[in-house]
């Protein structure tokens, strides 16, 4: 059903560290990987190696250049954005859905796509301006993030395992998972900590996930557009006499 | 937006179709006016002839197969059109689902009205040619059910057209959707379309009600002054939005001036190819024109010189549908073109 469900003391979704995330991609390919292979796959890519390739990945990372301003002038950070699905509290892309395939999930709000319902109207996509739903034209349905659902709650993995495979394949650990309608919990610590904050709340939609803004830079490291380095001043007379006489030949 | 035929001409069909069902249902549901015919019958005695305004089988019949292609069409953007007949499910929430809800239930008592007009026009009429219902001192004659029946055909287009616009409208992240002009143009839009097919399809029944003639060019002329000053108004207000930059939609902005460094593929996916449709502002003002006058200014001229010359209301009527559709057409297409997605921002686009 479209409807809603009740709000769940629940909320299972994801923290984004831009701080530490270094634009490798990992989470991106392990993420296209795991759904390529698991319940809610396949993944195709069509003309993957030739002139046009394109298929669905559920994440995407960006870069951004963001021109701060210092004390000395200005600094480029180079900020790595991955944007997926924000597994909002009421997101539209439900709502909108003639079908009932858009669905949220009572017991722990996630947002899912049941494949066998969609038509591939495409109005979700429409719907939800964080861009989490790709349309397949392979097989003509709407595919988005799952959470990793079938990870999660999966009794064959090791208890460790059971986390979504971009929050396992980060390197850096910019990516965290858990219940961030628990005040308690790791991720919800980390937000108040860090001031997470959530994408465009002006819509309303009620995102779940958090971004962690980068950390605040030194000035007066070797930042691009800061002051050059002073030049050196250096006293002759200081120096030995042979030296003294080299630098007058080499200032000439 | 990337505009699609298919969903394009979806609406525009769909929409003049309903705009003539509207009509047609408004005058059944007024009903018959009647007067003494000058026609006998068998027995000598003088039968009186009745039509309800804006009546004409062929205009009917027209308008419902505009409306039926129409839906069909809107199946082509569909990537399961098998699992179409699932999109009625969702009335409670999604506006697609209560669009497709009530146009089906719509078409119920259009398809009562189309049998009935076609048996009673087949009805025996001492050998007087009929083209249009008229009751002819007929005790058979059901004005209360077919008044109740146009009346629906009127709602339900009214409301399936109301549903339509609201999909758009609803739509939060496109901004020159979600906007106040789009519900009410829809509408217009529909009305006047359905005025042009109403009129040009009257002509293929050789129907002779001059006053409702009168009407429905009064009506072309209006409407298209209306339709014209609506999408104006809406023209402009969707040219003073501001689109949102990259740094409102990462929530980076408070850092610093936030631009897109690279891009997150190098091909474009599905997102970029639906919603990064762009369109140069010198054409949008190119075809903005071309649609004012080939959809509003050249109907209302042409009928403003039917009400002057009688003797070319026929190659009139058709002249000002065909470029009526042709700028809806355009208008459409805008619609779509010049609508920008949020998810742009992310993107430089």
């Amino acid at each position: 059903m479209t409807a809603l469900p009740p709000p769940s003391a629940k909320k299972l979704g994801l923290v984004i560290d831009l701080d530490t995330c270094v634009g490798c991609h990992a989470c991106a390919v392990a993420c296209k990987e795991w759904n390529d292979g698991g319940q809610f796959g396949p993944l195709p890519d069509e003309d993957p190696y030739g002139t046009q390739p394109h298929g669905v990945w559920f994440n995407r990372v960006h870069s951004y250049a963001v021109e701060q301003a210092t004390q000395g002038g200005t600094r480029e950070l180079t900020v790595h954005f991955p944007r997926s699905c924000l597994h909002c509290e009421t997101p539209a892309c439900v709502t909108v859905c003639p079908t009932g395939a858009s669905y949220k999930r009572a017991e722990d709000g996630i947002v899912l796509v049941d494949a066998d319902r969609c038509i591939g109207c495409q109005l979700c996509a429409w719907a939800c301006p964080y861009g989490a739903r790709e349309f397949s034209m392979e097989r003509g349905t709407m595919q988005k993030c799952t959470l990793c659902v079938d990870r999660i709650y999966n009794e064959t993995l090791d208890q460790a395992d059971r986390q979504p495979a971009c929050v396992m394949a980060c390197p850096t650990r910019a990516r965290h998972f858990g219940d961030l309608g628990d005040a308690q919990s790791p991720v919800s610590k980390l937000v108040a900590e860090r001031g997470g904050y959530a994408l465009m709340p002006e819509y309303d939609y009620q995102p779940v996930n958090r971004y962690l803004p980068p950390r605040p830079r030194r000035d007066g490291c070797a930042d691009a557009g800061a002051k050059p380095a002073p030049e050196e001043a250096l006293d002759a007379a200081q120096l030995p006499g042979v030296l003294r006489w080299l630098d007058r030949v080499l200032s000439r | 937006m990337r505009p699609t035929f298919s969903i394009i001409a979806f609406t525009v069909l769909s929409g003049i179709g309903y705009g003539a069902w509207f009509l047609f249902g408004l005058g059944a549901a007024i009903g018959p006016a009647c007067s003494a015919g000058g026609l006998s019958g068998p027995s000598g005695a003088t039968l009186t002839s009745c039509h309800a305004p804006f009546d004409s089988f062929a205009a009917l019949l027209v308008a419902s197969a505009c409306v039926a292609v129409g839906l069909l069409c809107s199946l082509g953007h569909l990537g399961k059109p098998q699992r179409a007949w699932r999109a009625v499910s969702q009335w409670r929430t999604s506006w697609l689902s209560r669009e497709g809800a009530i146009a089906l239930l719509t078409f119920v008592p259009a398809a009562v009205l189309v049998v009935r007009y076609g048996l009673a026009l087949q009805s025996p009429t001492d050998g007087v040619a009929v083209t249009e219902l008229h009751r002819w001192n007929d005790a058979s004659w059901d004005e209360t059910g077919n008044r109740l029946l146009g009346g629906l055909v009127a709602l339900g287009s009214l409301a399936t057209v109301f549903c339509t616009a609201n999909i758009y409208a609803s739509l939060k992240p496109i901004r020159a959707w979600h906007e106040r002009h789009v519900v009410p143009a829809y509408l217009l839009l529909g009305l006047y379309g359905g005025t042009l097919l109403l009129h040009a399809t009257t002509t293929l029944s050789g129907a002779t009600w001059h006053r409702d003639r009168l009407v429905l060019l009064v009506g072309t002329i209006a409407l298209a002054a209306g339709c014209g000053w609506i999408k104006l108004r809406y023209w402009r207000s969707i040219d003073a939005q501001s689109s949102i930059a990259a740094g409102q939609a990462t929530g980076l902005e408070t850092l610093g001036v936030v631009r897109a460094f690279e891009a997150p593929h190098t091909e474009e996916n599905y997102l970029l190819h639906e919603m990064g449709f762009m369109l140069a502002r010198k054409h949008a003002r190119a075809l903005r024109r071309i649609a004012l006058v080939a959809a509003f200014a050249v109907p209302a001229l042409l009928a403003a010189v039917a009400l002057a010359l009688p003797a070319v209301q026929v190659a009139i009527a058709w002249l000002a549908l065909a470029s009526g559709l042709a700028g809806l057409f355009v208008e459409r297409w805008l619609f779509f073109a010049e609508a920008k997605h949020a998810v742009t921002a992310y993107y430089r686009r």
